[in-house]
């Protein structure tokens, strides 16, 4: 009991996302952990289209890749669907039509239910009658998976409550699918959900959603984009509580500035510009966005102006799987631009950093005056997490870092825009119109440490070195990483953002088996003291992370010293969220010493055979 | 380009304005660009205008891209904020600046090769946006940094110093703002400093985008014989269609004009745009009409300046984004910040 995935297939632009997100924030409301993965096509309709649900008792949110259940809706994926259901499993189907011999398997459970004729017979137009389709698998799966039907139809209720049509046969939909099923079938399954308290304080949300939350109580007031999946929805969701949240009461007119680029390089220099008038600006994309806009993060870090960018990573390189998550942005943004750069990067695992991060990046920015990169991925981004209630501390003010008032330029000698005076390699700065004292000129061509143009070779090094003290010198400002430790383990994994779920639940059962791995999840750039000495204090560390080219492991090579052959390459970057499985094959399969092995025949084994092979190299 | 000050000696009868600040005042640092190049008239005429609007210098912001051109705001009004931005974005940057910051006055500098080539598309969204800002457009046909290639205002059969002729259609600025419904028009030749004061004067005190295109000849590159942006071509070619003043409110009271012989344009702070001289058969309200009037004396091969175009009371980039009328600078924390009672009723929608 709670303790299974299934998976629902159908095709997109028909309605079933809405079905699917009413299932998980019923087993949300539940009190059950869950996680959703939507797993969808680049195209508005007619394309296949997945929607996978875990529910884990222990909290186990990461994806897991074997189905219990399978929902196939969409007969042009039905080969590929039943082949991901576990044996023992089951398959939902639409027995309208009589399934091909050859998709039959005798060890699993079919399902069937004439979904299509059964909605053709009870609804009237063609539209109604694809949309509540999805709405009675919903009912048949709350039977066989005994949901609790008083949530789904308050759930039903706060979405449909105006429309009383609407209502009505979306819950005749839900108690037709219900009430087949439990004539039908022996109900409840086998796997099935049990009420639980584990989601008290605990709320259902998106990464970009949160991130975009962060922005509005950070007191962002410029934003510039331009639309690109998966970040597209972060500045979405600011517009919106900025229409709920940042209206002039008595003019109803905006305190912010939203602006919709024409492309990424002109969104990177809106940030720019609102900022370097004092503004805090931030701008959302995506790998193909951090491209475009690299020149100008150049110029922010070398004339030194905040900039704050939220990088939602998807599969590249070039345009890629659009609607697939990775981690293949990491190098990019530690090293942005042309030319020596080095920038703060934020690695969020979850929604709640996502917002906590959100605010980070805005006080980092402004502190160490130069680009601060958050980057998530399309998993965080625009996936649904079960996270702790999001808080605020109403003490909270922005560090805005080192401006000058007109006062202090009044009292001042004079003013030198690069000059560090207080030895911390951060140089104060003025905002436009600030006051007469305040002037210089802004470049991105040669400087020296007065702001004046330069051609000569130590005035430029000077500053060029301040500069790397300067970020080098943010490492211990950063967030601290996440550390986990078990007790006499000698092996370690390294890892960053969204790998979190899938790390800690491989670290989990490789202990159950005996494995012991101390974890250390990377949440900042340029890496701090703990994670030198995490990869020094251990004889062999596994960096897991989803990009075929292991970008972390080659940051840590570049930025720690720490020899490359004690570190390990992990991961899976095919565009699906990583799983423990993922994990646990890795280190199992990369043929070192990883201690305490057990017997062949665990009951917990890992179900894959290469895993098993894995492990039968090591006895 | 080298940084050399100029000496500070003031002349006790040097003239001031209002703010007792002479025109040296409203100086930069001494010019690096070729003896002779347009671009150096330009200057001088921004320093006038400038220092003729009583302009606060350090509450100007002066932008430009790369270039020849871009150079020159570090030769005008030392004491403003500057900010030479990467090639062809410079709008990018006044776009974001003025969206946070509207009280300042914005003075973007270009040419050519980056707003009409590298950075035509941010020209182009900017004049869209409507955001208020001068944007001169100094513009002689030639990259000249890189010494001597043809730019995108190249003319078609113009000559290059090494010969070449330039056989694509050239872009033009002025009928390009003009398609994209841009709210103030002009072209001006950089040897017209009578012409080119009063609009540029005019556009600074426009609410809106207004583009100032400048035809500014080379000498090292582009001032020769079958050159169409040399001084020579120029001088031969332009028609100083359009004359206008503009009459600052304060001023408006003594302005000897009669209204009834030319017509006026008041603008949303109350200055007046004074036309002076018309040709007929001409409304620089009437966009249409504008452009069929450059499009025909281009085709008869000449080149009319003057304020073309103007529509004064067009919505600009505050309006199209709602916003509050204070600056987003000057905007509290607690303004902007919803605070923790607002969050738990956010999040009820997540639980």
């Amino acid at each position: 009991m709670n303790d299974f995935a299934f998976k629902i297939a159908t095709v997109n632009g028909t309605g079933s996302a809405s079905a699917n997100g009413l299932l998980m924030k019923a087993i949300f409301r539940m009190g059950i952990p869950v996680s959703g993965k939507n797993l969808f096509p680049s195209n508005i309709q007619g394309l296949p289209t997945w929607y996978e649900i875990r529910v884990s008792g222990k909290g186990h949110t990461a994806r897991r890749a074997e189905f219990d259940l399978m929902v196939a809706m969409n007969p042009a994926t039905y080969a590929r669907d039943m082949e991901e259901v576990r044996p023992g499993g089951w398959v939902l189907h639409d027995s309208s039509w009589p399934l091909a011999d050859e998709l039959l398997r005798d060890d699993v459970t079919f399902l069937g239910v004439p979904l299509a004729r059964m909605c053709n017979d009870r609804f009237d137009g063609a539209r109604a009658r694809i949309l509540l389709k999805n709405i009675v698998y919903s009912g048949v799966l709350a039977a066989l998976l005994k949901l609790d039907m008083e949530v789904a139809e308050r759930l039903l209720t706060e979405t449909y409550g105006r429309k009383k049509a609407l209502l009505d046969s979306n819950f005749e939909a839900v108690r037709m699918g219900f009430d087949y099923a439990r004539e039908h079938f022996d109900c409840p399954l086998p796997n099935h959900l049990e009420p639980m308290e584990a989601n008290k304080g605990h709320i259902l949300i998106d990464g970009n959603t949160a991130a975009a939350l962060g922005c509005v109580y950070a007191g962002a007031t410029a934003a510039a984009w331009y639309p690109i999946t998966p970040s597209t929805s972060l500045v979405d969701a600011f517009q919106g509580f900025c229409n709920r949240l940042r209206k002039d009461p008595e003019t109803g007119r905006s305190r912010v500035a939203v602006i919709q680029a024409e492309d990424e390089l002109a969104a990177a220099g809106m940030v720019v510009g609102a900022s370097w008038v004092g503004a805090r600006a931030f701008t959302a994309t995506s790998g193909p966005g951090i491209s475009l806009m690299s020149e100008f993060i150049g110029l922010a870090y070398y004339a030194e102006i905040p900039t704050v960018i939220f990088d939602v990573q998807r599969t590249g390189p070039s345009t890629g799987m659009p609607t697939r998550t990775q981690q293949g942005d990491l190098m990019t943004v530690a090293y942005a631009s042309h030319g020596d750069t080095k920038h703060i990067v934020l690695f969020p695992a979850h929604p709640g950093e996502c917002f906590e991060m959100a605010v980070q990046a805005f006080d980092l920015a402004e502190r160490y005056q130069t680009p601060v990169f958050v980057v998530s991925d399309l998993d965080i981004g625009m996936n649904d997490w079960v996270v702790p209630t999001l808080e605020w501390d109403d003490a909270y003010r922005p560090d805005r870092g080192k401006v000058l008032s007109a006062l202090e330029l009044e009292e001042m000698e004079r003013f030198h825009r690069y000059l560090d005076v207080d030895g911390d390699e951060i140089p104060a700065r003025t905002l436009p119109g600030t006051h007469p004292k305040g002037a210089f000129f802004t470049r991105g061509s040669g400087h020296d440490r007065f702001g004046r143009y330069t051609e000569d070779a130590d005035a430029y090094a000077d500053v060029m070195e301040r500069l790397a003290r300067k970020i080098d010198g943010a490492a211990e400002a950063l967030p601290r990483p996440e550390v986990h430790l078990a007790p006499g383990a000698q092996l370690g994994i390294v890892t960053v953002g969204g790998c979190r779920g899938g790390v800690l639940e491989a670290r989990d059962r490789l202990l159950e088996r005996g494995v012991a791995v101390d974890v250390i999840r990377i949440r900042g750039f340029p890496f701090g003291r703990e994670v030198r000495e995490f990869l020094e204090g251990h004889r062999q560390v596994f960096v897991v992370e989803q990009n075929r080219d292991a970008q972390l492991l080659g940051l840590l090579t570049l930025e720690t010293g720490v020899p490359r052959e004690r570190m390990i390459p992990v991961g899976s970057w095919g565009g699906m969220p990583l799983t423990a499985r993922d994990v646990i094959e890795g280190i199992m399969g990369a043929g070192v010493e990883v201690g305490i092995v057990v017997e062949e025949e665990t009951p917990e084994a890992v179900e894959l055979p290469a895993a098993r092979e894995c492990r039968r190299r090591q006895v | 380009m080298t940084y050399i000050p100029k000496p500070r000696v003031r002349h006790p009868t040097l003239p001031t304005n209002a703010l007792g600040l002479t025109r040296r005042d409203y100086e930069g640092s001494m010019s690096t660009l070729c003896a002779g190049c347009g671009h150096d008239s330009i200057t001088a005429a921004i320093i006038e205008a400038a220092w003729e609007l009583e302009l606060e210098p350090h509450r100007v912001a002066k932008l430009s891209g790369i270039g020849c051109s871009s150079k020159t705001p570090t030769y005008f009004i030392g004491a403003a904020h500057g900010f030479n931005a990467v090639h062809g974005r410079m709008p990018a940057i006044a776009t974001g600046a003025e969206a946070a910051n509207p009280d300042l006055t914005y003075i973007g500098v270009s040419g050519d090769g980056d707003s009409l080539a590298i950075g035509l598309g941010q020209l182009c969204h900017a004049i869209r946006r409507n955001v208020d800002m001068l944007y001169v457009l100094e513009n002689n046909g030639v990259y000249g940094l890189t010494k001597g290639q043809f730019s995108a205002s190249a003319d078609v059969g113009s000559r290059a110093k090494r010969g070449q002729v330039n056989r694509l259609e050239p872009i033009d600025p002025v009928l390009l703002a003009l398609t994209l419904g841009g709210t103030f028009v002009a072209r001006s030749f950089s040897g017209d400093k009578a012409q080119l004061v009063p609009i540029l004067k005019a556009g600074i005190r426009h609410r809106g985008f207004a583009l100032v295109d400048v035809i500014s000849p080379c000498v090292a590159f582009n001032d020769h014989e079958g050159s169409t942006k040399s001084y020579r071509y120029t001088r031969d070619h332009l028609e100083a269609a359009v004359e206008a003043d503009l009459v600052l409110p304060t001023a408006e009271i003594t302005a000897s004009y009669d209204p009834g012989a030319a017509r006026a344009v008041t603008l949303p702070d109350g200055s007046v745009i004074r036309f002076r001289k018309v040709p007929d058969d001409f409304d620089p309200s009437d966009r249409d009409r504008t452009y069929a009037y450059v499009r025909g004396r281009q085709e008869a091969g000449e080149i009319p300046t003057g304020l073309l175009h103007l529509a004064p009371d067009a919505p600009d980039h505050h309006d199209f984004l709602e916003m509050v009328e204070t600056p987003l600078v000057n905007l509290s924390f607690e303004e902007l910040c919803p605070g923790a009672d607002a969050l738990e009723d956010v999040l009820a929608a997540f639980r």
